[in-house]
């Protein structure tokens, strides 16, 4: 389970988190959304640690995020970054196995690269796209990867940013049922942010609507259409009208 | 205006550059201090070796080779002026071995390496590498800093060591060619000059240098701004930065090592 409790965080005088609490129960699909600089993104960084809030406490199975051995603790997660975040200087099949080639997940080198084939298989990839580098694959094939590398080490926590921007509808429907299978088929707690609505239908157990620093609602997917509230029911469907201004 | 507007704006940059240098020193503290603790990327050190090394020898060897051309050519000129053509050979060596060798080594490794590493690690960082990195357990300072900055602190004084030899060649081949040296006395006057000391010391600038250089280059690539401008900028920074900080090393040394 993740929890975030009261917390806060601010760049100079912008403060992004002003005392976001959020529960994320073991084995289930949070989606974050809201506006873009919103501090979806802070959010999940602070839970990763590689933001530090101001206040505030996150925990991960009890543990406090700040404590402890950081190997452990970020050997449980996997994270789809919104550009990929590829190695560039790697090809595909040593970008998927990463963790696994060196640290304390360290494989032999052909069992990293079978693992490593099996991953680009599971999200729709050839093996020969293993060789070729990250610069020579379409967005799309890109996201893949990186959801490959993300999957690979077999996190019991998955953190998505942005799966499907930058990619056609046809991709973006692809990624999101990737995205549902894979959680689903591995029982990991799954953590997205995005604005896609069609992703938050097709990824999300439970919906958190994050606005001016704060979670303004939090809910199953199945009640966000009757939420009543203001803030969401204007985010959903797209109204210019409404509490959040169109102009920020 | 506030008449002491700029004496607030001369103690901003003051303060600014204060910081700065704490930053980089805390820097360089914490790329040593990950020396002493594992894990060590070899992988990464290799490649470094091999981008800041090998691929560095034709521009250093170019610009030594000109340099001592160009040096015979003018200690000839000057000498000439009381009779003193015949310390050519030997002003050549020492003027490459102690100070040209090291100091234009240096700055070359610095164009072409400092730039690099800043572009390299600053796009991984606008684009989110750095990140993904500490998601996939892996310091990057330790896998990025420390194979680069020791790579460079092992490469640069080999790369001084040939272009002293082929600065030195480049002031023979002027000597003989087209000053009418003989070109046994020649070698013979540059070999008897030079002290074991004198090369020494021009290694050990050339390992400092290598440690500012890569030191640079990856401190400013992690503390990039966002965007192809901050990038850029970074980029500036790291060879400015690791030019100017050359000179100011090469002159403590010089007095460290050769001052009375």
């Amino acid at each position: 389970m993740i929890q975030l409790t009261d917390v806060h965080k601010a760049f100079g005088s912008n403060r992004v988190l002003r005392g976001v609490n959020l529960t994320i129960p073991k084995g289930t699909s949070m989606v974050i959304i809201g506006g873009s600089g919103t501090g979806k993104s802070v959010a999940l960084k602070c839970v990763l640690g590689l933001v530090r809030p101001d206040s505030g406490t996150i925990t991960v199975d009890g543990l406090n995020v700040e404590k402890g051995d950081r190997d452990a603790f970020l050997a449980k997660f996997g994270m789809l970054f919104q550009g990929g975040a590829l190695f560039d200087s790697l090809p595909v099949w040593q970008n998927v196995a990463f963790r696994l080639l060196r640290g304390s997940l360290k494989r032999p080198k052909d069992e990293a690269r079978e693992i490593a084939i099996e991953k680009l298989r599971r999200v729709g990839l050839k093996p020969d796209v293993a060789d070729k580098y990250p610069a020579e694959l379409s967005g799309g094939m890109q996201k893949r990867v990186g959801l490959a590398r993300a999957i690979a080490a077999e996190p019991e926590i998955i953190f998505f940013d942005e799966p499907t921007t930058g990619l056609d509808p046809i991709m973006s429907g692809v990624i999101n049922e990737l995205i549902r299978e894979i959680v689903v088929e591995m029982g990991a707690t799954a953590m997205t942010i995005t604005h896609d609505m069609t992703s938050v239908r097709a990824i999300a157990d439970n919906v958190a609507m994050l606005h001016d620093g704060v979670i303004k609602w939090t809910g199953p997917v199945a009640q966000m259409d009757d939420s009543g509230d203001p803030y969401l029911d204007q985010f959903i469907h797209g109204r210019a009208e409404g509490p959040i201004e169109a102009v920020r | 205006m506030n008449i002491t507007s700029p004496l607030a704006a001369v103690g901003r940059q003051v303060l600014a550059m204060l910081a700065l240098i704490g930053q980089v020193s805390i820097y360089a503290a914490q790329t040593v201090s990950h020396l002493l603790r594992p894990p060590f990327y070899g992988r990464e050190f290799l490649h470094a070796l091999v981008q800041i090394g090998w691929l560095s020898l034709p521009v250093v060897g170019m610009t030594t080779l000109f340099t001592g051309g160009a040096l015979a050519l003018q200690i000839y000129a000057g000498g000439a002026r009381f009779n003193a053509e015949a310390v050519v050979p030997s002003i050549v060596a020492i003027g490459m071995v102690r100070e040209l060798g090291p100091v234009l080594g240096g700055l070359m490794v610095a164009a072409r390496v400092a730039s690099s590493i800043a572009a390299e690690i600053g796009t991984m960082k606008v684009t989110e590498q750095i990140d993904a990195l500490v998601t996939l357990s892996t310091h990057p300072m330790k896998y990025l800093t420390l194979p680069r900055v020791l790579a460079a602190t092992l490469a640069v004084p080999v790369l001084v060591g040939v272009g002293d030899v082929i600065g030195i060649m480049g002031g023979y081949l002027v000597g003989i060619t087209r000053l009418d040296f003989n070109a046994a006395t020649y070698m013979k006057n540059t070999i008897d000059f030079l002290e074991t000391f004198d090369v020494v010391s021009g290694l050990i600038k050339g390992a400092a240098f290598g440690f500012i250089v890569a030191l640079m280059g990856c401190f400013y690539g992690m503390n990039s701004g966002r965007g192809a401008q901050g990038v850029g900028r970074a980029t500036k920074s790291a060879v400015v930065a690791a030019s100017v900080l050359i000179f100011a090393a090469n002159y403590l040394l010089t007095e460290l090592f050769f001052s009375a």
